[in-house]
């Protein structure tokens, strides 16, 4: 299946998916300003830039195969859709007890406590059905949308 | 081929799961002891205070022993396994046959010896039927004693404050949550609780419960204090449920001992989740991991095997996700080390109710508390499965932006990108 | 300590309306403009610090910041202008040399925009480029004195030629100048386009090589990564005698900017600085340029175009024509609008003259005495656009060299500060964490483009006069008319002023 890559050669550290990301996940979708500025809390981007010194990716949720998270969600919230292969987070069933974040080995889990607490994290723009708006918007094309197979890249 | 799996929560969905991702057409028939669809046993705790409605107790869809093609019986229970005519025999005196047999009956929970815990009002906290008997009988303003500070004990204290009932902890460590968390972090956790207005008994236990007309009125303590109340609930913690695997004559130990395949000392018998007792990477022995995500991998192992699929289950490792009234903590492994060849790192604010403590040894995580600041601790939980090197990065740990920026490129890029090092 | 009399060159305005708090401007801005204000929850500018690169401006999600020139004005002087008043201050306080960057921004006449192109009429009908194949190919080198042909056959074997589909090539910037992903861009952008980039003085880098074949590696005073692979690597040899932003002389790279692969490349040690002499110190004459010319060739066995580079000054002429009669097979003048990563302001503004009467000189005087077949004329300096690449055609140009035009291109805003190597697009810094702004993909397909768009742009303009093949076009100054020149500037150019 597709999943977003970051090339860490070319992250020009800027955190622009960070804020595409949010919007696109807000109360205003299409309006970076709406939803910042006029929705009451803070949109939360499900991608997150690592940065040391020179050293910058962007980083979300992997999709694995063998999905931790889906193993430790207490309500089976956290499930794999067997269709598509995105890891998603049925948000009305989750009650927020974190432990997928204890069990996501790349941390890629938010504490999303904007409403009810639950947990929030990439799913590659699945109800857009377009690209994820990260990789569109990456103003250095370091965020790429491919299937990889396996052992190479 | 015939699976038959006793039990109807993590493990035994694990085991379901597991099977129909190797076997589509095999039979499968799942014997359950409770008449509910499968469940989650940690919500139960969030329903008690109101936190999440009964519809929204299950663990899978109402449609799932359909979609997955299983013959559920709920609210039947087993009486014995017969390992030599590959058999298990029901209350209704019904038999049903099987090819491979799971037993994932869970635990059951620790109920000393005292005089008074048959009176009404003494409850035990692991079932839906559990806390719907609390809530029940538990009214606005009672007064409410709860043995055990443990995760278990805590969470009914959380809900039971939710209830506006007045809560009283007894507990026989010197301190709150005595598996998960070491003194200082416990601290922590008790001030804010206490804040709550939950009172605490520490290094004390109860030791009669006493009651009037067939009803509880108050409890006597260890210490000679008598603290009056209206009900008592239990919690000081579960035991396997391996009443069946011992007549079965099955090798147990504090738990059914499986191996990494998670089969017992019978090839025909699979045992998973808290009944069982599998490997514990971290202490290196086997141990009972009586824990929600270890339960399901072991099912779902256990199922790809039992299927015909040879999968290894290395073993796991204690991990709690856990909060109280918005004080989240997550804590995995060792955590209060004792020994030479143990490095703990620290990084606490006290002042912000936040403590982050790592232990190490021989330059590997093998356990953490993480208190407040919880926010990508799996990182570290991943650290300590792929029993990673970290002295490279040992100093990074901490920071509040540790991540993969900081470990070793190839490390990194193997992770990420699927880049297998040449 | 005393206080400073320099005030901000330009204001920020950031309309708080639209501003998210991101903070992309702050982590896009290398010289701490924007910063973060803990205390007031929003983000503030420290102005002085502000270049004019642009860079947040694009980056701004939002579009909620504009940059402009700081309204401080001083009182009205035609003579004293501001210009003239803050260079003074600058080194009352600093007292060192006034250093600048990219060409001369001077209101120097620019004689392009007073050169007009012909086109078709009634009697010489246009082509439509779209319909007819329009030939711009170009070959650079040595031209035989005459043409025989047997059978459909040259009869001569040509000197070596360089091929090139269109008559615009990538001029000189280092390695050290510029950073690797700008080379890089550069590198791959002329081996899709089918036409040449030049090494520049610092050398071939190793993950250059597989471009070598529309590579012209240089040959400068520091002979920086100068070694026999080097010469081999690329299509043709080019000695740099001089540059057009800063004749008579040399050049210097810090040694903070001398990293690990600058200093595989240049074959320097790391750390020191990377001084180029202004004259090579094996050429004191015009017999030593000889020389040099034909040790490359015999080096390279006579099978690479051997181009020398000098800057357009007063003699310009006669220079060139003793470079040619040296033995070069390519003459690139390099006008005083070039480019460079840093170089004494003065200098740069004071020292050299116009690409164009440079261009016309050279041509007009190597014609007269009967050489100029014998080297292709390449011209360099502020090259604008495609109406300026065919102007300096028609004065006699073989091709043209762009150097700024191409930084545009990959992302550079011209805001001159190049020589501080902080530059926020990623294209004149050594910084790694600024180099990797400027991403090679995106980088060659936009010069690619600018190539592209150019070439067609050409075929337009040379439809429109009925011609459909460059040859046609080349040195053939009827084409051209001047308005607002002398008499004087029109004959030196060769062209008739407009109506005539």
């Amino acid at each position: 299946m597709k999943r977003v890559y970051a090339k860490e050669e070319v992250c020009a550290g800027c955190k622009l998916c960070e804020v595409y990301c949010a919007t696109a996940h807000s109360e205003y979708p299409n309006s970076i300003i709406k939803a910042f500025l006029k929705q009451e809390t803070k949109p939360v981007a499900r991608i997150l830039v690592e940065g040391n010194q020179s050293l910058t990716f962007a980083l979300q949720c992997r999709h694995c195969e063998d999905a931790n998270c889906t193993k430790a969600c207490i309500t089976g919230a956290m499930h794999k859709d067997p269709e598509t292969g995105i890891v998603i987070n049925d948000e009305s069933r989750c009650v927020g007890c974190w432990t997928c974040i204890l069990a996501c080995p790349y941390g890629a889990i938010k504490r999303n406590e904007n409403g009810r607490k639950v947990a929030s994290k990439c799913d590659l723009c699945s109800d857009s059905g377009e690209i994820p708006i990260c990789v569109q918007k990456c103003p250095n094309e370091a965020l790429v949308f491919m299937e990889v197979s396996e052992g190479g890249k | 081929m015939n699976y038959v799996i006793i039990g109807n929560s993590a493990a035994g969905i694990g085991t379901v799961e597991g099977i129909r991702k190797v076997d589509s057409k095999g039979r499968i028939t799942l014997i359950s002891d409770e008449p509910y669809h499968t469940y989650s046993r940690p919500l139960i705790s969030y329903y008690l205070g109101g936190k999440v409605k009964a519809e929204k107790m299950y663990y899978r869809e109402q449609d799932f022993y359909e979609k997955m093609n299983v013959d559920v019986k709920l609210g039947v229970k087993v009486t014995t396994v017969d390992p030599a005519e590959k058999k298990v025999m029901l209350t209704s005196g019904e038999q049903v046959k099987y090819d491979k047999l799971m037993l994932a009956t869970g635990g059951k929970p620790i109920v000393p010896e005292m005089t008074g815990s048959d009176l009404k009002g003494v409850f035990t906290f692991l079932k839906w039927d559990d806390v719907k008997a609390i809530e029940n009988y538990v009214g606005k303003k009672d007064k409410v004693v709860i043995i055990g500070a443990g995760l278990i004990g805590l969470k009914a204290a959380e809900a039971m404050v939710g209830f506006k009932a007045e809560v009283k902890v007894v507990e026989l460590a010197n301190r709150v949550l005595s598996a998960i968390l070491d003194e200082e972090a416990a601290l922590i956790v008790q001030s804010k609780l206490e804040e709550q207005g939950i009172s605490f008994y520490l290094n004390n236990t109860v030791e009669i419960i006493e009651g009037k007309d067939g009803k509880v009125t108050g409890v006597k303590l260890q210490s000679g204090e008598k603290l009056d109340c209206d009900s008592v609930i239990i919690a000081i913690g579960v035991i396997p449920n391996k009443g069946l695997a011992v007549e079965a004559g099955l090798e147990v130990n504090r738990g059914i001992i499986v191996d990494e395949h998670l089969q017992t000392s019978d090839f025909s018998i699979y045992a998973a989740g808290d009944v069982s007792e599998g490997y514990d990477t971290i202490y290196k022995q086997r141990r009972v991991l009586p824990i929600l995500p270890n339960a399901y991998k072991q099912g779902f192992a256990a199922g790809q095997n039992m299927a015909g699929e040879e999968v290894k289950y290395p073993g796991g490792f204690a991990m709690n996700a856990i909060g109280f009234f918005g004080l989240s903590m997550i804590t995995a492994g060792i955590i209060k080390p004792v020994g030479e060849e143990f490095v703990q790192i620290k990084d606490n604010e006290p002042e912000r109710n936040s403590l982050r403590k790592i232990v190490l040894r021989d330059n590997k995580v093998v356990g953490y508390i993480a208190l407040n600041d919880i926010d990508r601790m799996g990182i570290i939980t991943g650290l300590m499965e792929n029993e990673v090197d970290v002295e490279s990065f040992k100093d990074d740990l901490l920071r509040k932006d540790f991540g993969y920026v900081y470990m070793p490129k190839d490390y990194r890029l193997e992770k990420l990108l699927g880049v297998k090092k040449q | 300590m005393a206080i400073s009399m320099q005030m901000p060159d330009f204001l920020i305005e950031r309309d708080q309306n639209r501003c998210i708090k991101c903070k992309v401007c702050v982590s896009q801005c290398a010289n701490g403009v924007h910063v973060w204000d803990e205390d007031e929850n929003k983000v503030i500018a420290n102005e002085e610090k502000c270049v004019d690169c642009h860079r947040c401006v694009v980056y701004c999600p939002t579009h909620a910041l504009n940059i402009k020139k700081a309204p401080l004005e001083f009182k009205e002087n035609a003579y004293w202008n501001a210009d003239a008043i803050r260079g003074i201050t600058k080194q009352a306080e600093g007292g060192g040399v006034l250093l600048t960057s990219m060409g001369n921004n001077k209101p120097l006449p620019v004689y392009w925009d007073r050169m007009l192109l012909n086109a078709s009429q009634v009697t010489n009908p246009s082509i439509d480029p779209l319909r007819e194949p329009m030939e711009i190919k170009t070959f650079l080198g040595r031209k035989p004195d005459s043409v025989k042909i047997k059978d459909g056959k040259l009869v001569e074997k040509l000197p070596p030629q360089l091929e090139i589909n269109m008559p615009i090539m990538f001029a000189a910037m280092s390695f050290g100048a510029i950073s690797l992903n700008a080379t890089k861009s550069l590198a791959k952008a002329a081996e899709a386009c089918g036409t040449m980039w030049n090494t520049g003085e610092g050398g071939l880098h190793s993950d250059c090589y597989q471009y070598g074949k529309n590579t012209i590696v240089q040959v400068a005073s520091g002979r920086f990564g100068v070694h026999a692979k080097y010469l081999e690597a690329g299509s043709a040899i080019e000695i740099k005698i001089g540059q057009g932003a800063k004749p008579g002389i040399g050049g210097h790279l810090p040694g903070e900017k001398v990293g690990q692969e600058i200093s595989e490349t240049r074959m320097v040690p790391i750390g020191s600085d990377a001084i180029s002499p202004a004259p090579h110190h094996d050429i004191y004459s015009i017999e030593d340029l000889r020389q040099l010319i034909y040790a490359l060739k015999e080096a390279t066995r006579y099978e690479k175009p051997i181009s020398v580079k000098i800057s357009a000054v007063h003699n310009v002429a006669a220079i060139a024509s003793g470079v040619v009669r040296a033995g070069a097979d390519i003459l690139v003048i390099d006008g005083i609008r070039g480019g460079t990563g840093a170089a004494p302001l003065r200098t740069r503004d004071s020292v050299g003259i116009p690409t164009e009467l440079a261009l016309a000189a050279v041509d007009s005087r190597l014609r007269e005495e009967g050489i100029r077949n014998h080297a292709s004329l390449v011209v360099a300096g502020g090259i604008r656009n495609s109406a300026d690449v065919i102007k300096a055609i028609a004065l006699g140009a073989d091709a043209c060299y762009i150097g700024s035009a191409a930084l545009i291109a990959l992302g550079c805003h011209m805001c001159q500060t190049c020589h501080t190597g902080k530059c926020n697009w990623g294209i004149c810094t050594q910084d790694p964490k600024l180099v990797k702004r400027l991403n090679p993909e995106i980088g060659a397909k936009r010069l690619t483009n600018l190539i592209n768009a150019w070439s067609h742009e050409i075929k337009e303009i040379l439809g429109g006069m009925g011609i459909n093949a460059l040859e046609s076009l080349r040195g053939n100054r009827l084409m051209i008319r001047g308005v607002g020149l002398s008499d004087r500037e029109c004959k030196i150019l060769g062209i008739l002023p407009a109506g005539e």
